[in-house]
């Protein structure tokens, strides 16, 4: 098979470039673009990536594979790969630190705009604040999140405006809280997002909904912002 | 939150409800041109100057124009801030197209008023 993969290294390359390497896949067994990489990396050991978990979880292998985005660990290749070729390339929209490894700092600001932690001004109780089942289940769907950024750089309104949109991440962990029924601060939340960027730069496009690794709905999320901060206008 | 002085009203849900809402009274005013150039196929122009001369169509249509010179400034404003990174030259044509908008809506009132 054959790996065309970004490189860029900004101390020895004056621009980046796609370096084409063929690849033999052990025993025609259909395998993940991370042990592809780990293949490559065997051949080539200067190429940078980043892996933790190899598994879905800890959402560190982000990347766009073939023009979609996703995490190389679960991405098997009977997924991506067409005509026996594999296009690798770094998550879109974000600066380049090295070949696959991207500066998430635009990224994380967003997330710490939004306020990702529960705030409630009442007295703690002695043990725990309680959620019914029902309360409970409103948090589903959202706190799945694993940040990997694989939505928020597949979406051109991030692409166009990192600095002002908040993005589906940062969204979906928005509306995290708002549904929270232990959080107090609904309404400063929403004050902070009534601007013309931090929620309503979002067409609808739906990319992030078609990217997300872990089945998430940012787009619902998002439109359920919109909801509530209606409902307190009118 | 992002602050901004150049959009329609300073607040996203308020651009993005009046938006929702000219663009129900564009598809309302289309359905209704289409349904009467449909149903009118022989149409001369002394009933087209009627139809105009009615005070009920006077202000539908003006309506339709205001909710068009809205429409489009909000959807334009996007379009620039997305693509127009340079602050002088988005402004400019930013004011470009407000002014431009701005002479249509004149212009429009002046032919609807002139019938």
């Amino acid at each position: 098979m054959l790996v065309s993969v970004y490189r860029y290294n900004p101390e020895t390359d004056d621009a980046p470039y796609m370096q084409d390497i063929h690849i033999d896949i052990p025993g025609g067994k259909d395998i993940m673009v991370l042990d592809v990489l780990h293949l490559l990396k065997e051949k080539d050991t200067s190429l940078g990536y980043r892996r933790s978990c190899r598994e879905g979880v800890c959402g560190s292998d982000g990347m766009n594979m073939n023009g979609k985005n996703g995490l190389a660990c679960i991405t098997a290749l009977s997924q991506v790969v067409v005509d026996d070729k594999l296009v690798i390339r770094p998550l879109p929209g974000l600066p380049v630190i090295r070949d696959l490894v991207v500066d998430m700092s635009q990224f994380y600001k967003q997330y710490e705009k939004i306020k990702p932690f529960l705030i409630n001004d009442t007295p703690a109780p002695t043990m725990e604040r309680l959620q019914s089942p029902e309360e409970r289940a409103e948090l589903d769907g959202l706190y799945e999140c694993i940040l990997c950024a694989c939505c928020t750089t597949a979406c051109p309104s991030f692409w166009w405006n990192p600095d002002k949109f908040v993005g589906p991440s940062g969204l979906l962990q928005a509306y995290r809280f708002l549904a929270d029924s232990r959080d107090t601060a609904t309404r400063e939340r929403l004050a902070e997002l009534d601007d013309p960027f931090s929620v309503f730069r979002c067409h609808g496009i739906m990319n992030c909904v078609n990217v997300c690794p872990k089945g998430l709905n940012p787009t619902k999320a998002i439109g359920k912002i919109r909801n509530m901060l209606i409902q307190q206008a009118t | 939150m992002v602050t901004s002085i150049t959009s329609f009203g300073r607040s996203g849900l308020y651009d993005w409800m009046v938006q929702r809402v000219t663009a129900v009274v564009l598809l309302a005013y289309t359905i209704f041109m289409m349904g009467y150039l449909l149903f009118n196929s022989d149409m001369d122009y002394m009933q087209w100057k009627s139809l105009f001369e009615c005070t009920s169509m006077r202000i539908f249509t003006l309506l339709a124009l205001l909710s068009m010179a809205a429409h489009a400034w909000i959807g334009l404003w996007s379009v620039t801030t997305d693509y127009i990174k340079p602050t002088g030259l988005r402004f400019v044509v930013q004011a470009g197209c407000g002014l431009l908008t701005f002479i249509y809506v004149v212009w429009g009132i002046q032919i609807l008023w002139g019938v």
